[in-house]
Protein backbone atom coordinates (compact mmCIF):
# COMPACT_ATOMS: atom_id res chain seq x y z
CA UNK A 1 0.00 0.00 0.00
CA UNK A 2 1.48 2.85 -0.76
CA UNK A 3 -0.61 5.49 1.45
CA UNK A 4 -3.90 7.32 0.54
CA UNK A 5 -2.05 9.93 -2.35
CA UNK A 6 -2.19 7.08 -4.77
CA UNK A 7 -5.78 6.38 -3.54
CA UNK A 8 -7.50 9.08 -6.39
CA UNK A 9 -5.15 7.70 -9.36
CA UNK A 10 -6.03 4.13 -8.15
CA UNK A 11 -9.70 4.84 -8.32
CA UNK A 12 -9.51 6.16 -11.91
CA UNK A 13 -9.27 3.07 -13.64
CA UNK A 14 -12.48 1.09 -11.95
CA UNK A 15 -14.25 4.42 -11.99
CA UNK A 16 -13.40 4.68 -16.22
CA UNK A 17 -14.67 1.11 -16.34
CA UNK A 18 -17.67 1.76 -14.68
CA UNK A 19 -18.02 4.55 -16.63
CA UNK A 20 -17.07 2.58 -20.17
CA UNK A 21 -19.86 0.36 -19.40
CA UNK A 22 -22.45 2.20 -18.69
CA UNK A 23 -21.72 3.56 -21.86
CA UNK A 24 -22.16 0.43 -23.27
CA UNK A 25 -25.10 -0.96 -22.56
CA UNK A 26 -26.78 2.40 -22.75
CA UNK A 27 -25.19 2.76 -26.67
CA UNK A 28 -26.15 -1.02 -27.14
CA UNK A 29 -29.61 -0.02 -27.96
CA UNK A 30 -32.02 -1.78 -25.67
CA UNK A 31 -30.26 -4.52 -24.42
CA UNK A 32 -32.42 -5.91 -21.93
CA UNK A 33 -29.93 -8.63 -21.22
CA UNK A 34 -31.19 -11.59 -18.35
CA UNK A 35 -27.04 -11.64 -17.20
CA UNK A 36 -26.36 -8.29 -17.65
CA UNK A 37 -27.32 -4.53 -16.00
CA UNK A 38 -25.48 -1.09 -16.52
CA UNK A 39 -23.98 -0.19 -13.62
CA UNK A 40 -26.67 2.74 -12.62
CA UNK A 41 -29.31 -0.23 -12.30
CA UNK A 42 -26.78 -1.89 -9.92
CA UNK A 43 -26.61 1.03 -8.01
CA UNK A 44 -30.13 1.05 -7.96
CA UNK A 45 -30.38 -2.25 -6.87
CA UNK A 46 -28.42 -2.16 -4.32
CA UNK A 47 -29.99 1.24 -2.73
CA UNK A 48 -33.17 -0.78 -2.39
CA UNK A 49 -31.64 -3.98 -1.54
CA UNK A 50 -30.01 -1.62 1.37
CA UNK A 51 -33.16 -0.09 2.14
CA UNK A 52 -35.41 -2.74 2.79
CA UNK A 53 -33.33 -4.54 4.24
CA UNK A 54 -33.12 -7.51 2.37
CA UNK A 55 -29.65 -7.19 2.16
CA UNK A 56 -28.54 -6.68 5.54
CA UNK A 57 -30.63 -9.93 6.79
CA UNK A 58 -29.21 -12.27 4.29
CA UNK A 59 -25.61 -10.89 5.00
CA UNK A 60 -26.28 -11.73 8.80
CA UNK A 61 -27.28 -14.87 8.09
CA UNK A 62 -24.04 -15.48 5.72
CA UNK A 63 -21.81 -14.04 8.47
CA UNK A 64 -23.71 -16.01 11.15
CA UNK A 65 -22.73 -19.31 9.22
CA UNK A 66 -19.38 -18.39 8.03
CA UNK A 67 -18.32 -17.14 12.02
CA UNK A 68 -19.93 -20.08 13.33
CA UNK A 69 -18.29 -22.40 10.83
CA UNK A 70 -14.67 -20.21 11.59
CA UNK A 71 -14.45 -20.75 14.68
CA UNK A 72 -15.49 -24.86 14.58
CA UNK A 73 -13.34 -25.30 12.41
CA UNK A 74 -11.04 -22.48 13.65
CA UNK A 75 -10.64 -23.81 17.20
CA UNK A 76 -9.88 -27.65 16.19
CA UNK A 77 -7.07 -26.82 13.45
CA UNK A 78 -5.73 -24.16 16.59
CA UNK A 79 -5.87 -27.52 18.70
CA UNK A 80 -4.72 -30.15 16.68
CA UNK A 81 -1.61 -27.33 15.37
CA UNK A 82 -0.71 -26.82 19.01
CA UNK A 83 -0.65 -30.57 19.46
CA UNK A 84 0.80 -31.51 15.94
CA UNK A 85 3.69 -28.31 16.37
CA UNK A 86 4.61 -29.42 20.25
CA UNK A 87 4.60 -32.84 19.65
CA UNK A 88 6.23 -33.76 16.39
CA UNK A 89 5.98 -37.19 16.73
CA UNK A 90 1.84 -36.93 16.97
CA UNK A 91 2.48 -34.94 14.28
CA UNK A 92 4.30 -37.68 12.19
CA UNK A 93 1.54 -40.19 13.53
CA UNK A 94 -1.35 -38.34 11.44
CA UNK A 95 0.15 -36.99 8.93
CA UNK A 96 -0.21 -39.24 6.31
CA UNK A 97 -4.06 -39.14 7.52
CA UNK A 98 -4.36 -35.47 7.21
CA UNK A 99 -2.68 -35.00 3.82
CA UNK A 100 -5.15 -37.26 2.74
CA UNK A 101 -7.99 -35.49 4.00
CA UNK A 102 -6.97 -32.21 3.43
CA UNK A 103 -6.87 -32.00 -0.42
CA UNK A 104 -10.66 -33.06 -0.31
CA UNK A 105 -12.59 -29.95 -1.74
CA UNK A 106 -15.05 -28.71 1.24
CA UNK A 107 -17.42 -28.18 -1.28
CA UNK A 108 -17.24 -31.86 -2.10
CA UNK A 109 -19.04 -32.44 1.13
CA UNK A 110 -22.13 -30.80 0.20
CA UNK A 111 -23.76 -34.10 -0.70
CA UNK A 112 -23.23 -36.13 2.34
CA UNK A 113 -23.33 -33.03 5.03
CA UNK A 114 -26.95 -32.65 3.19
CA UNK A 115 -27.90 -36.34 4.30
CA UNK A 116 -26.45 -35.83 7.55
CA UNK A 117 -27.78 -32.40 8.26
CA UNK A 118 -30.87 -31.20 5.69
CA UNK A 119 -30.75 -28.10 4.72
CA UNK A 120 -30.11 -24.77 7.03
CA UNK A 121 -27.05 -23.36 9.08
CA UNK A 122 -25.65 -26.63 10.52
CA UNK A 123 -25.11 -27.81 6.86
CA UNK A 124 -23.61 -24.71 6.04
CA UNK A 125 -21.77 -24.69 9.37
CA UNK A 126 -20.33 -27.94 8.86
CA UNK A 127 -18.52 -27.34 5.92
CA UNK A 128 -16.84 -23.68 6.67
CA UNK A 129 -15.36 -25.31 9.55
CA UNK A 130 -13.94 -28.33 7.18
CA UNK A 131 -12.12 -25.60 4.93
CA UNK A 132 -11.49 -23.55 7.99
CA UNK A 133 -9.78 -26.65 9.81
CA UNK A 134 -6.53 -26.32 7.66
CA UNK A 135 -5.16 -23.39 7.26
CA UNK A 136 -5.35 -22.82 11.40
CA UNK A 137 -3.83 -26.66 11.72
CA UNK A 138 -0.94 -25.83 8.68
CA UNK A 139 -0.19 -22.67 10.07
CA UNK A 140 -0.16 -23.13 13.69
CA UNK A 141 1.21 -26.26 13.82
CA UNK A 142 4.48 -24.52 11.87
CA UNK A 143 4.55 -21.60 13.88
CA UNK A 144 4.36 -23.56 17.39
CA UNK A 145 7.32 -25.53 15.64
CA UNK A 146 9.29 -22.48 14.33
CA UNK A 147 9.40 -21.12 18.10
CA UNK A 148 12.61 -19.47 18.64
CA UNK A 149 14.82 -22.50 20.59
CA UNK A 150 16.73 -20.46 22.48
CA UNK A 151 13.03 -19.33 24.38
CA UNK A 152 12.62 -22.89 24.78
CA UNK A 153 15.73 -23.27 26.86
CA UNK A 154 14.90 -20.11 28.57
CA UNK A 155 11.90 -21.97 29.56
CA UNK A 156 13.86 -24.93 30.68
CA UNK A 157 16.30 -22.81 32.26
CA UNK A 158 13.85 -21.13 34.27
CA UNK A 159 11.75 -24.43 34.89
CA UNK A 160 8.48 -23.09 33.71
CA UNK A 161 5.57 -26.19 33.71
CA UNK A 162 4.52 -27.33 30.46
CA UNK A 163 1.55 -24.99 30.65
CA UNK A 164 3.25 -21.85 31.16
CA UNK A 165 5.71 -23.04 28.75
CA UNK A 166 2.41 -23.41 26.30
CA UNK A 167 1.04 -20.48 27.74
CA UNK A 168 4.12 -17.81 28.16
CA UNK A 169 6.77 -18.78 25.47
CA UNK A 170 4.95 -20.77 22.36
CA UNK A 171 1.84 -19.51 22.21
CA UNK A 172 2.73 -15.48 22.25
CA UNK A 173 5.41 -16.41 19.99
CA UNK A 174 3.64 -18.00 17.15
CA UNK A 175 0.64 -15.89 18.04
CA UNK A 176 1.14 -13.13 15.13
CA UNK A 177 1.42 -16.21 12.44
CA UNK A 178 -1.64 -17.80 14.20
CA UNK A 179 -4.03 -14.62 13.46
CA UNK A 180 -2.63 -14.78 9.70
CA UNK A 181 -3.96 -18.06 9.22
CA UNK A 182 -6.86 -16.53 10.74
CA UNK A 183 -7.23 -14.04 8.54
CA UNK A 184 -6.72 -16.40 5.60
CA UNK A 185 -9.37 -19.17 7.50
CA UNK A 186 -11.73 -16.11 7.69
CA UNK A 187 -11.71 -15.35 4.13
CA UNK A 188 -12.01 -19.14 3.10
CA UNK A 189 -15.26 -18.92 5.57
CA UNK A 190 -16.64 -16.47 3.81
CA UNK A 191 -16.06 -17.69 0.20
CA UNK A 192 -17.12 -21.59 1.52
CA UNK A 193 -20.22 -19.96 3.17
CA UNK A 194 -21.26 -18.05 0.00
CA UNK A 195 -20.45 -21.19 -2.39
CA UNK A 196 -22.90 -23.81 -0.39
CA UNK A 197 -25.41 -21.32 -0.57
CA UNK A 198 -25.34 -20.66 -4.50
CA UNK A 199 -24.98 -24.86 -4.42
CA UNK A 200 -27.77 -25.82 -2.22
CA UNK A 201 -28.62 -23.72 1.44
CA UNK A 202 -31.69 -21.71 0.93
CA UNK A 203 -30.63 -18.83 3.27
CA UNK A 204 -28.36 -15.86 2.55
CA UNK A 205 -26.23 -13.76 0.35
CA UNK A 206 -25.77 -16.79 -1.86
CA UNK A 207 -28.78 -18.05 -2.08
CA UNK A 208 -30.58 -14.39 -3.07
CA UNK A 209 -27.53 -14.06 -5.74
CA UNK A 210 -29.09 -16.97 -7.17
CA UNK A 211 -32.62 -16.36 -6.92
CA UNK A 212 -32.11 -13.29 -8.81
CA UNK A 213 -30.82 -14.81 -11.25
CA UNK A 214 -33.32 -17.57 -11.89
CA UNK A 215 -36.11 -14.96 -11.64
CA UNK A 216 -34.28 -13.00 -14.22
CA UNK A 217 -33.15 -9.64 -12.08
CA UNK A 218 -29.71 -9.12 -13.51
CA UNK A 219 -29.95 -6.00 -11.70
CA UNK A 220 -30.53 -7.21 -8.34
CA UNK A 221 -28.09 -10.51 -8.74
CA UNK A 222 -25.22 -8.07 -9.33
CA UNK A 223 -26.16 -6.00 -6.61
CA UNK A 224 -25.59 -8.77 -4.69
CA UNK A 225 -22.32 -9.44 -5.96
CA UNK A 226 -21.26 -5.82 -5.47
CA UNK A 227 -22.22 -6.42 -2.02
CA UNK A 228 -20.48 -9.70 -1.52
CA UNK A 229 -17.53 -8.29 -2.71
CA UNK A 230 -18.12 -5.22 -0.25
CA UNK A 231 -18.50 -7.68 2.58
CA UNK A 232 -15.71 -9.94 2.13
CA UNK A 233 -13.44 -6.60 2.33
CA UNK A 234 -14.46 -5.07 5.16
CA UNK A 235 -13.94 -8.12 6.97
CA UNK A 236 -10.30 -8.54 5.36
CA UNK A 237 -9.63 -4.87 6.41
CA UNK A 238 -10.88 -4.85 9.69
CA UNK A 239 -8.84 -8.14 10.34
CA UNK A 240 -5.66 -6.27 9.20
CA UNK A 241 -6.47 -3.01 11.39
CA UNK A 242 -6.81 -5.42 14.30
CA UNK A 243 -3.37 -7.46 13.11
CA UNK A 244 -1.62 -3.98 13.35
CA UNK A 245 -3.00 -2.85 16.47
CA UNK A 246 -2.44 -5.73 18.70
CA UNK A 247 1.16 -7.09 17.08
CA UNK A 248 2.45 -4.00 15.53
CA UNK A 249 4.31 -2.60 18.71
CA UNK A 250 7.13 -5.30 18.39
CA UNK A 251 6.87 -7.06 15.40
CA UNK B 1 30.93 -26.59 52.35
CA UNK B 2 30.87 -28.31 48.91
CA UNK B 3 32.61 -26.70 46.00
CA UNK B 4 29.16 -25.00 44.43
CA UNK B 5 30.54 -26.58 40.97
CA UNK B 6 32.40 -29.72 40.30
CA UNK B 7 32.73 -31.67 37.19
CA UNK B 8 34.00 -35.46 37.81
CA UNK B 9 35.51 -37.34 34.40
CA UNK B 10 32.66 -35.41 32.46
CA UNK B 11 32.67 -36.73 28.47
CA UNK B 12 30.10 -36.37 26.04
CA UNK B 13 29.41 -38.44 23.14
CA UNK B 14 27.20 -37.08 20.72
CA UNK B 15 26.16 -38.76 17.20
CA UNK B 16 29.00 -40.68 17.88
CA UNK B 17 31.64 -37.66 18.06
CA UNK B 18 33.67 -37.20 20.90
CA UNK B 19 32.95 -33.64 22.06
CA UNK B 20 34.49 -33.38 25.03
CA UNK B 21 36.63 -35.91 27.41
CA UNK B 22 37.81 -36.19 30.79
CA UNK B 23 36.78 -33.20 32.02
CA UNK B 24 37.98 -32.76 35.90
CA UNK B 25 36.93 -29.34 37.55
CA UNK B 26 36.31 -27.90 40.61
CA UNK B 27 35.10 -24.42 40.86
CA UNK B 28 35.36 -22.60 43.99
CA UNK B 29 32.23 -21.05 45.66
CA UNK B 30 31.63 -17.30 44.66
CA UNK B 31 34.72 -17.40 42.55
CA UNK B 32 34.75 -16.02 38.79
CA UNK B 33 36.19 -18.79 36.12
CA UNK B 34 36.73 -17.60 32.41
CA UNK B 35 36.69 -20.19 30.13
CA UNK B 36 38.80 -19.92 27.22
CA UNK B 37 39.63 -21.84 23.76
CA UNK B 38 39.48 -21.85 20.18
CA UNK B 39 35.92 -21.88 18.20
CA UNK B 40 34.17 -25.27 18.53
CA UNK B 41 36.39 -26.54 21.23
CA UNK B 42 33.57 -27.51 23.04
CA UNK B 43 33.04 -24.43 25.72
CA UNK B 44 29.72 -23.87 24.99
CA UNK B 45 28.80 -27.45 25.45
CA UNK B 46 30.79 -27.59 28.61
CA UNK B 47 28.37 -24.55 29.97
CA UNK B 48 25.39 -26.06 28.85
CA UNK B 49 26.42 -29.20 30.78
CA UNK B 50 26.59 -27.10 34.00
CA UNK B 51 23.42 -26.00 33.26
CA UNK B 52 21.69 -29.00 32.90
CA UNK B 53 20.85 -28.25 29.74
CA UNK B 54 22.89 -31.43 28.25
CA UNK B 55 23.46 -34.38 30.06
CA UNK B 56 27.36 -35.80 29.95
CA UNK B 57 27.19 -39.26 28.88
CA UNK B 58 29.98 -40.36 31.54
CA UNK B 59 31.15 -38.91 34.38
CA UNK B 60 29.38 -36.31 36.43
CA UNK B 61 28.41 -33.01 37.40
CA UNK B 62 27.46 -31.46 40.33
CA UNK B 63 26.49 -28.55 41.59
CA UNK B 64 26.26 -27.81 45.96
CA UNK B 65 27.08 -31.55 45.80
CA UNK B 66 23.95 -32.91 44.41
CA UNK B 67 23.99 -34.46 40.74
CA UNK B 68 23.05 -32.18 38.15
CA UNK B 69 20.25 -34.22 35.61
CA UNK B 70 17.92 -30.72 34.69
CA UNK B 71 18.21 -27.21 34.79
CA UNK B 72 17.87 -25.75 38.40
CA UNK B 73 16.63 -22.15 39.10
CA UNK B 74 19.72 -21.35 41.47
CA UNK B 75 21.62 -21.92 38.03
CA UNK B 76 21.02 -19.01 36.05
CA UNK B 77 22.13 -18.71 32.36
CA UNK B 78 23.25 -15.47 30.05
CA UNK B 79 23.35 -16.46 26.20
CA UNK B 80 25.19 -14.33 24.15
CA UNK B 81 21.99 -13.83 21.68
CA UNK B 82 20.23 -11.23 24.20
CA UNK B 83 17.79 -10.49 20.62
CA UNK B 84 16.26 -14.11 20.76
CA UNK B 85 16.61 -14.71 24.68
CA UNK B 86 14.39 -12.03 25.32
CA UNK B 87 10.51 -12.16 25.02
CA UNK B 88 9.56 -9.45 22.12
CA UNK B 89 6.04 -9.17 23.19
CA UNK B 90 7.16 -8.38 26.63
CA UNK B 91 8.54 -5.08 28.03
CA UNK B 92 11.60 -5.00 29.81
CA UNK B 93 9.71 -5.38 33.02
CA UNK B 94 7.78 -8.38 31.51
CA UNK B 95 10.52 -10.23 30.95
CA UNK B 96 12.31 -9.67 34.63
CA UNK B 97 9.00 -11.04 35.94
CA UNK B 98 9.06 -14.25 33.70
CA UNK B 99 11.79 -15.09 36.20
CA UNK B 100 9.37 -14.40 39.17
CA UNK B 101 6.63 -15.78 37.95
CA UNK B 102 8.71 -19.24 36.91
CA UNK B 103 10.18 -18.61 40.68
CA UNK B 104 6.93 -18.46 42.42
CA UNK B 105 6.88 -15.15 43.61
CA UNK B 106 3.46 -13.35 44.18
CA UNK B 107 2.09 -10.96 41.81
CA UNK B 108 1.81 -8.53 44.51
CA UNK B 109 5.69 -8.81 45.53
CA UNK B 110 6.69 -8.25 42.09
CA UNK B 111 6.68 -4.73 40.85
CA UNK B 112 8.95 -4.04 43.64
CA UNK B 113 11.73 -6.94 42.69
CA UNK B 114 11.23 -5.83 38.86
CA UNK B 115 11.97 -2.04 40.09
CA UNK B 116 15.19 -2.93 42.22
CA UNK B 117 16.27 -5.61 39.67
CA UNK B 118 16.80 -3.11 36.60
CA UNK B 119 17.54 -0.31 38.73
CA UNK B 120 20.82 -2.76 39.26
CA UNK B 121 21.34 -3.07 36.01
CA UNK B 122 20.44 0.73 35.04
CA UNK B 123 17.54 0.38 33.18
CA UNK B 124 15.25 1.77 35.45
CA UNK B 125 14.32 4.51 33.26
CA UNK B 126 13.26 1.67 30.58
CA UNK B 127 10.75 -0.35 32.48
CA UNK B 128 7.98 -0.41 29.57
CA UNK B 129 10.15 -0.35 26.96
CA UNK B 130 10.30 -3.57 24.67
CA UNK B 131 13.65 -5.26 23.97
CA UNK B 132 13.36 -4.34 19.96
CA UNK B 133 13.35 -0.17 21.17
CA UNK B 134 16.82 -1.34 23.17
CA UNK B 135 20.25 -1.32 22.78
CA UNK B 136 22.51 -4.78 22.10
CA UNK B 137 24.31 -3.34 25.76
CA UNK B 138 21.05 -2.85 27.50
CA UNK B 139 19.33 -5.99 25.83
CA UNK B 140 22.28 -7.67 27.34
CA UNK B 141 21.12 -5.73 30.49
CA UNK B 142 17.98 -6.99 31.02
CA UNK B 143 19.37 -10.26 30.51
CA UNK B 144 21.23 -9.97 33.03
CA UNK B 145 18.57 -8.86 35.07
CA UNK B 146 16.43 -11.49 34.55
CA UNK B 147 19.07 -13.98 35.91
CA UNK B 148 19.37 -11.94 38.77
CA UNK B 149 15.41 -12.50 39.43
CA UNK B 150 16.65 -16.11 39.98
CA UNK B 151 19.05 -15.13 42.85
CA UNK B 152 21.11 -17.87 41.25
CA UNK B 153 24.50 -19.02 43.46
CA UNK B 154 25.65 -19.98 40.10
CA UNK B 155 25.85 -17.50 36.68
CA UNK B 156 26.49 -19.21 33.64
CA UNK B 157 27.62 -16.84 31.03
CA UNK B 158 27.97 -17.67 27.21
CA UNK B 159 30.30 -14.74 25.76
CA UNK B 160 27.97 -12.20 26.85
CA UNK B 161 29.51 -9.45 25.53
CA UNK B 162 30.61 -11.11 21.95
CA UNK B 163 28.13 -9.27 20.00
CA UNK B 164 28.62 -5.80 21.46
CA UNK B 165 30.81 -2.82 20.74
CA UNK B 166 34.42 -2.28 22.73
CA UNK B 167 33.22 0.95 24.99
CA UNK B 168 29.61 -1.00 26.03
CA UNK B 169 31.94 -4.27 27.10
CA UNK B 170 33.91 -3.10 28.94
CA UNK B 171 31.27 -0.60 30.44
CA UNK B 172 29.40 -4.21 31.27
CA UNK B 173 32.40 -5.81 32.47
CA UNK B 174 32.46 -4.05 35.31
CA UNK B 175 28.48 -4.12 35.98
CA UNK B 176 29.43 -7.65 36.31
CA UNK B 177 32.14 -7.53 38.01
CA UNK B 178 30.01 -5.14 40.74
CA UNK B 179 26.84 -6.99 40.73
CA UNK B 180 28.25 -10.44 41.40
CA UNK B 181 30.91 -8.95 44.14
CA UNK B 182 27.34 -7.71 45.65
CA UNK B 183 25.43 -11.61 45.48
CA UNK B 184 28.35 -13.38 45.78
CA UNK B 185 27.27 -15.86 43.25
CA UNK B 186 29.84 -18.33 41.47
CA UNK B 187 30.75 -17.28 37.94
CA UNK B 188 31.19 -19.44 34.85
CA UNK B 189 32.09 -17.37 32.05
CA UNK B 190 32.83 -18.56 28.29
CA UNK B 191 34.54 -15.81 26.25
CA UNK B 192 37.07 -15.53 23.27
CA UNK B 193 38.49 -12.57 24.08
CA UNK B 194 42.16 -13.42 26.23
CA UNK B 195 42.02 -9.87 27.80
CA UNK B 196 38.56 -10.17 28.93
CA UNK B 197 39.34 -13.66 30.84
CA UNK B 198 42.09 -11.96 32.43
CA UNK B 199 40.51 -9.00 33.41
CA UNK B 200 37.58 -10.59 34.78
CA UNK B 201 38.49 -14.12 36.37
CA UNK B 202 40.21 -15.63 39.03
CA UNK B 203 40.73 -18.47 37.09
CA UNK B 204 41.53 -18.55 33.41
CA UNK B 205 40.56 -22.43 32.03
CA UNK B 206 42.16 -22.73 28.74
CA UNK B 207 40.24 -25.80 26.69
CA UNK B 208 41.93 -28.09 23.62
CA UNK B 209 39.57 -29.18 20.76
CA UNK B 210 38.90 -32.98 19.30
CA UNK B 211 38.22 -33.34 21.40
CA UNK B 212 37.27 -30.58 23.76
CA UNK B 213 39.54 -31.50 27.29
CA UNK B 214 40.82 -28.95 29.52
CA UNK B 215 44.72 -28.04 28.40
CA UNK B 216 45.61 -25.66 30.95
CA UNK B 217 44.18 -23.65 34.29
CA UNK B 218 46.24 -20.47 34.77
CA UNK B 219 45.30 -18.37 38.38
CA UNK B 220 44.69 -15.14 38.23
CA UNK B 221 46.59 -12.66 40.39
CA UNK B 222 45.40 -9.23 39.81
CA UNK B 223 43.78 -7.63 42.94
CA UNK B 224 40.57 -6.13 43.09
CA UNK B 225 38.61 -4.48 42.40
CA UNK B 226 39.62 -4.25 38.62
CA UNK B 227 39.92 -1.27 36.70
CA UNK B 228 39.79 -0.81 33.21
CA UNK B 229 43.01 1.40 32.80
CA UNK B 230 45.12 0.79 36.00
CA UNK B 231 44.61 -2.91 35.79
CA UNK B 232 45.39 -3.49 31.94
CA UNK B 233 48.89 -1.55 32.31
CA UNK B 234 49.98 -3.87 35.53
CA UNK B 235 53.30 -6.13 34.20
CA UNK B 236 51.00 -9.54 35.64
CA UNK B 237 48.18 -8.58 33.20
CA UNK B 238 50.62 -8.25 30.18
CA UNK B 239 52.01 -11.71 31.53
CA UNK B 240 48.86 -13.08 31.76
CA UNK B 241 47.49 -12.27 28.10
CA UNK B 242 51.04 -13.56 27.06
CA UNK B 243 50.91 -16.53 28.56
CA UNK B 244 46.89 -17.27 27.40
CA UNK B 245 48.07 -15.99 23.32
CA UNK B 246 50.36 -18.32 23.29
CA UNK B 247 48.54 -21.07 24.43
CA UNK B 248 45.97 -20.09 22.06
CA UNK B 249 48.69 -19.78 19.26
CA UNK B 250 49.65 -23.63 20.17
CA UNK B 251 46.05 -24.36 20.48
CA UNK B 252 45.34 -22.97 16.76
CA UNK B 253 48.00 -24.65 15.31
N1 LIG C 1 23.96 -31.06 19.43
C1 LIG C 1 25.15 -31.34 18.87
N2 LIG C 1 25.31 -32.45 18.12
C2 LIG C 1 26.49 -32.73 17.54
N3 LIG C 1 27.57 -31.97 17.66
C3 LIG C 1 27.49 -30.85 18.39
C4 LIG C 1 26.28 -30.48 19.04
N4 LIG C 1 26.48 -29.30 19.68
C5 LIG C 1 27.76 -28.97 19.45
N5 LIG C 1 28.37 -29.89 18.68
C6 LIG C 1 29.78 -29.90 18.27
O1 LIG C 1 30.56 -29.82 19.43
C7 LIG C 1 31.72 -29.05 19.21
C8 LIG C 1 31.82 -27.98 20.25
O2 LIG C 1 30.79 -27.02 20.04
P1 LIG C 1 30.64 -25.76 20.99
O3 LIG C 1 29.51 -24.95 20.47
O4 LIG C 1 30.56 -26.20 22.39
O5 LIG C 1 32.01 -25.01 20.74
P2 LIG C 1 32.47 -23.57 21.25
O6 LIG C 1 33.80 -23.74 21.86
O7 LIG C 1 31.41 -22.94 22.07
O8 LIG C 1 32.63 -22.80 19.88
P3 LIG C 1 32.49 -21.22 19.61
O9 LIG C 1 33.72 -20.57 20.14
O10 LIG C 1 32.43 -21.13 18.12
O11 LIG C 1 31.24 -20.76 20.28
C9 LIG C 1 31.61 -28.52 17.80
O12 LIG C 1 32.43 -29.30 16.97
C10 LIG C 1 30.16 -28.69 17.45
O13 LIG C 1 30.02 -28.92 16.08
MG1 LIG D 1 30.19 -21.21 21.89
Amino acid sequence: MSGLHALPRALAVPALLLIAAEAAMRLGGGTTSDALAPPSAVARALAIGLGDGSLLAASLATLAAAIGGLMLGGALGLLLGLLFGTVPALARLFSITVEAIRPVPAVALIPLALILFGFGYRLEISIVAFAAIWPMLVFTQSAVAGVEPRLIEVARALRLPLGARLWKIVIPFALPRIFVAFRLAAGVALIVAVTVEIAVNPLGLGYGMTMAQQTLRPAEMLAYLVWIGVVGWVLNVALLAVQRRAFGRFM
Amino acid sequence: MTAPIALRNVGLTLGGKRILDGIDLEIARGSFTCVVGPSGCGKTTLLRLVAGLVLPTEGEVQIGGTRVVAPRRDVAVVFQDYGRALLPWRTAAGNVSLALEAMGVAPRARPARIRDLLGRVGLAEHADKFPAQMSGGMQQRLQIARCLAQQPEVLLMDEPFGALDAMTRQGLQDEVLALVGDSGATVFFVTHDLEEAAYLGDVVIGLLPHPGRIARQVAVKLPRPRDQLATRELPEFLRLRRELFDFMRTAEA
